[in-house]
């Protein structure tokens, strides 16, 4: 069984419903969202606090109702919703899917990735010790308590302190459980002013700054957690029965690399220009795919950007592949979106993440061994994506460039 | 199980060997129960292992472990074909990195041949590249021996077992031994859920075996554990790795291995550290660094790849070289012990063994025709997975409907798994069951959902299935 589209969007959150809407009110008249969740709607279905929807909808919502929203505008301005669909592979003709009415293949014109990102596991960040339960990503942590209602323990430790730590105190919360405290392996937590003191005087869970988890104790159960401060090496544990996996985004991207576009070794997720063209003239990426992460209003609105080039680009398809730069980096900085960029054509925007504080430093832009270009940038924040004015890759010319900071 | 049982048989056990008893008894006629200490099976060594089906070639030659590897690659490898329990001929390439491990290939090949293993092949250094060609620098020689395999060590326990409970064994799952007492020719086994008067008992305990032996007054061995920390990596990774590739072995361990698995994995390991804690399952630093620094000499890209979760097993180690399966004169009871990483592979072979030392001594049970081999739900990546099976699917469209994302798996598992002749009771059962929370995202996106199947199908109790007080 195949069905004949003109856009199939990969993913029904923030990103890839934004898009399939505004490609509809171009014009574009055949677009799916496939989506894997029984629901549609994405990470914000489970944040039950509010903070969605400022920048693209005009309204202050909270995450359910934000992706209730954008469910409900999806779908009254023509987008087709498959949800409960998986897509098992894609290519530039478009997508192989399954779900309860069997497999089915999905021709498109144009393929949007918009898989999202996830929070790493406990495996991933190489925390040793026992494997008992009890142990949480933020997101697992949402859906288990707003979703399933299903208890959780009695005292909780956070580790990580970005946004989504903060976050995941309030799901704690709500859960009727007390979060012990926030590790962070860096100097200080990376969320907006005042959360530290927030969460300290009416959360009762104090950061601990450049603390990391030694180990993890218990047989059936999370029993205690062994923590370290790396500055003065002191050792100590906390008893608690639940430790939650914090922020530490990275992006979903299994589709994109095994359909064989060119991967962004900063991002990890589809390298593109900030309009989501990939290395693939036909399949384009939209969202927390490109830049783990962004708040969902930004993501949506950046969608939008998207949605705009792939309706263009469907009646004026540029000929062959078009000729695009590298934009890699020099750490501290840990990655750069956009990464790719097509010769001639200027970023609309730019956003870097770095992997520690920084000072203010001076950013620079190095091409074929030469400083085409300098900033200065204000101190950096790990874990939160800053702005960089677009004009600063302006410089840039025919040979791919390096960014750094001195 | 409760108050007393006569029965004819007593497997004290229920890991890949007390199973592989079991089903071999099931083709007999007599009674067999299966006492297990943990509340599933496959719980103990048998759960976290290499998962590979060993040629045996670099058994120590002459071995009775040699021996039964030898047959029981054979038995296992036809019964998983059977049972549809994922198998891969990958083949494996021993590398030696420096001139004295090249200087051992020769006497390792040599060592095959007496192993009746004669297909490994001496190769040279360009050879190796061409068949893996992502190894890091360095390589000078490798043997290649093209029967190694991989296997999902998961589906085999739980082939036996539901083999042997459908042919009317009865397995009693949470039941601890805690003493055997000799009664004429019979023993009465002493449990945490009442006794049971068996006229054979057969020691599968693993990791206790020797502890078991002991209440025997038999001190023949001592399991000496032996840690083995494991690094599963993304999915994403496993084009780097066309076959198994093996370190050139020291007397105490395989060393450390890079090998597929049939779930599409890459895994690093095992360290081997000894260690006095049967129960110290934990992973460590130290043992994680170690392997990573390994896996950065052996394959430097495979460490760009995610993580997708680390684990330690500990094997049935002793002070012996070999297996100690033993019965001594005059006692219907048999030690099956100190069975070491090659249990997965010997299994079979070890069963038709036992029942060898039985019948000589007197165990003369009629053989009743075979009940039929169980069918697995596949799961390794070579198979057709249910959420690509149309006939399927059109059946049932629970098979349809995937809620583990990262390894595909389907509503339709997960609630056979919870149903089947040996269901899962336990989140990690499950686990093993289905691969369901398995994958990269380690229940981010479908542990809650899960979790609440779970209780919908078995009406348990959350706090029951997550180690919560109720």
């Amino acid at each position: 069984m195949s069905t004949d589209v003109d856009v199939v969007v990969v993913g029904g959150g923030p990103a890839g419903l934004s898009a399939a809407m505004r490609l509809r009110e171009r014009g574009v008249s055949r677009v799916v969202v496939v989506e894997r969740e029984k629901v549609a709607g994405g990470v914000p279905r489970h944040c039950v606090h509010p903070g969605f929807g400022m920048r693209d909808l005009h309204r202050l919502l909270s995450g359910p109702h934000y992706a209730e929203t954008m469910v409900r505008r999806a779908l009254a301005r023509g987008v087709s919703l498959l949800s409960a669909t998986t897509v098992t592979s894609c290519d530039e003709g478009g997508v192989n899917v399954t779900s309860a009415r069997g497999t089915q293949r999905i021709d498109a014109r144009a393929v949007i990735l918009a898989t999202g990102a996830r929070e790493r596991p406990r495996p991933a960040r190489g925390v040793p010790g026992d494997r008992p339960a009890g142990v949480f990503t933020t997101g697992q942590l949402q859906q288990w308590t707003y979703l399933e209602g299903l208890p959780v323990g009695a005292r909780a430790l956070v580790v990580g302190a970005e946004h989504v730590s903060f976050s995941a105190i309030l799901t704690l919360r709500h859960a009727g459980v007390a979060t012990v405290a926030l590790v962070t392996e860096h100097q200080r937590h990376q969320s907006v002013t005042g959360a530290g003191l927030v969460a300290r005087t009416w959360g009762h869970a104090p950061v601990h700054s450049f603390t990391r988890v030694v180990e993890i104790i218990g047989r059936r159960r999370v029993e205690k957690v062994v923590l370290e401060n790396l500055m003065t090496g002191r050792v100590w544990s906390e008893t608690v029965d639940t430790v939650v996996f914090s922020g530490d985004w990275i992006p979903d991207h299994e589709l994109a690399r095994r359909c064989g576009i060119v991967m962004d070794p900063g991002t990890l997720g589809p390298a593109s220009d900030a309009l989501g063209r990939t290395s693939n003239a036909n399949i384009y990426a939209a969202g927390n795919l490109l830049h783990p992460v962004e708040s969902a209003d930004v993501v949506s609105l950046w969608a939008r950007d998207v949605a705009d080039t792939v309706a263009a680009e469907l009646l004026h398809r540029a000929e062959g592949t078009r000729p695009w730069v590298t934009l890699g980096i020099e750490k501290p900085v840990s990655w750069v979106w956009p990464n790719r960029i097509i010769v001639g054509h200027a970023p609309t925007r730019l956003r870097l993440h770095t992997e520690s504080f920084t000072s203010a430093r001076t950013l620079q832009l190095v091409s074929s061994g030469h400083v085409v270009a300098e900033q200065r940038l204000r101190r950096t924040t790990p874990n939160r994506s800053m702005n960089v004015a677009s004009s600063f890759v302006d410089a840039l010319g025919e040979a791919s460039a390096t960014i750094r900071l001195r | 199980m409760s108050g007393w049982r006569d029965v004819d048989v007593a497997i004290i056990g229920a890991g890949v060997v007390g199973c592989a008893l079991a089903r071999e008894l099931a083709r007999f006629d007599c009674s067999v129960v299966v006492l297990e200490q943990a509340t599933d099976i496959c719980e103990g060594t048998s759960k976290a292992n290499t998962a590979i089906l060993h040629t045996g070639f670099d058994c120590v030659a002459g071995s009775l472990e040699s021996r039964l590897v030898h047959r029981g690659y054979e038995l296992l490898r036809d019964y998983a074909a059977a049972a549809n329990v994922a198998i891969e001929a990958t083949g494996a390439v021993l590398v030696a990195w420096d001139e004295d491990q090249a200087a051992s290939l020769p006497a390792l090949a040599e060592k095959a041949r007496a192993n009746g293993y004669p297909e490994s092949v001496l190769v040279g250094a360009h050879e190796v590249y061409e068949l893996e060609p992502h190894l890091g620098e360095g390589v000078l020689a490798g043997l290649r021996v093209p029967g190694e395999s991989i296997i999902d060590p998961w589906s085999v326990v739980s082939a036996f077992a539901t083999e042997a409970v459908r042919a009317g064994v009865e397995l009693c799952l949470g039941t601890r031994v805690e003493s055997l007492e000799r009664e004429g020719e019979c023993h009465v086994v002493c449990t945490t859920s009442g006794r049971v008067r068996a006229r054979w008992v057969l020691n599968a305990a693993g990791l206790s075996s020797s502890k078991v032996d002991g209440f025997c007054d038999h001190h023949d061995f001592t399991i000496q554990p032996r840690r083995g920390e494991l690094i599963v990596f993304d999915k994403l990774s496993r084009a780097l790795v066309n076959s198994i590739i093996l370190p050139v072995p020291t007397k105490r361990t395989k060393g450390v291995l890079i090998s597929p698995t049939v779930f599409g994995n890459v895994l690093l390991g095992p360290t081997a550290d000894d260690v006095d804690d049967p129960g110290a399952t934990g992973t460590t630093r130290e043992g994680l660094e170690r392997l990573l620094d390994a896996g950065a000499r052996m394959m430097p890209e495979l460490l760009d790849e995610e993580v997708t979760a680390t684990y330690a097993g500990l094997r049935a180690a002793s002070e012996h070289q070999d297996y100690q399966v033993r019965r001594h004169e005059g006692e219907n009871y048999v030690c099956i012990g100190a069975i070491r990483s090659t249990g997965l592979t010997s299994s079979m072979a070890l069963a038709e063994y036992v029942m060898e030392l039985m019948r000589s001594a007197g165990f003369d049970a009629a053989s009743l025709p075979a009940p039929p081999v169980p069918v697995m739900a596949p799961l390794g990546e070579g198979q057709r997975r249910r959420y690509l099976d149309n006939e399927l699917i059109a059946v049932n469209p629970a098979y349809g409907e995937v809620v583990c994302h990262c390894e595909r798996v389907s509503a339709g598992e997960i609630v056979d798994a919870l149903k089947g002749d040996v269901a899962a009771t336990s989140i990690s059962g499950l686990r093993r069951r289905t691969r369901a929370m398995n994958g990269r995202c380690q229940g981010f996106y479908c542990a809650a959902r899960v979790v609440a199947m779970m209780i919908e199908a078995t009406g348990r109790v959350a706090s029951d299935l997550t180690g919560l007080p109720r």
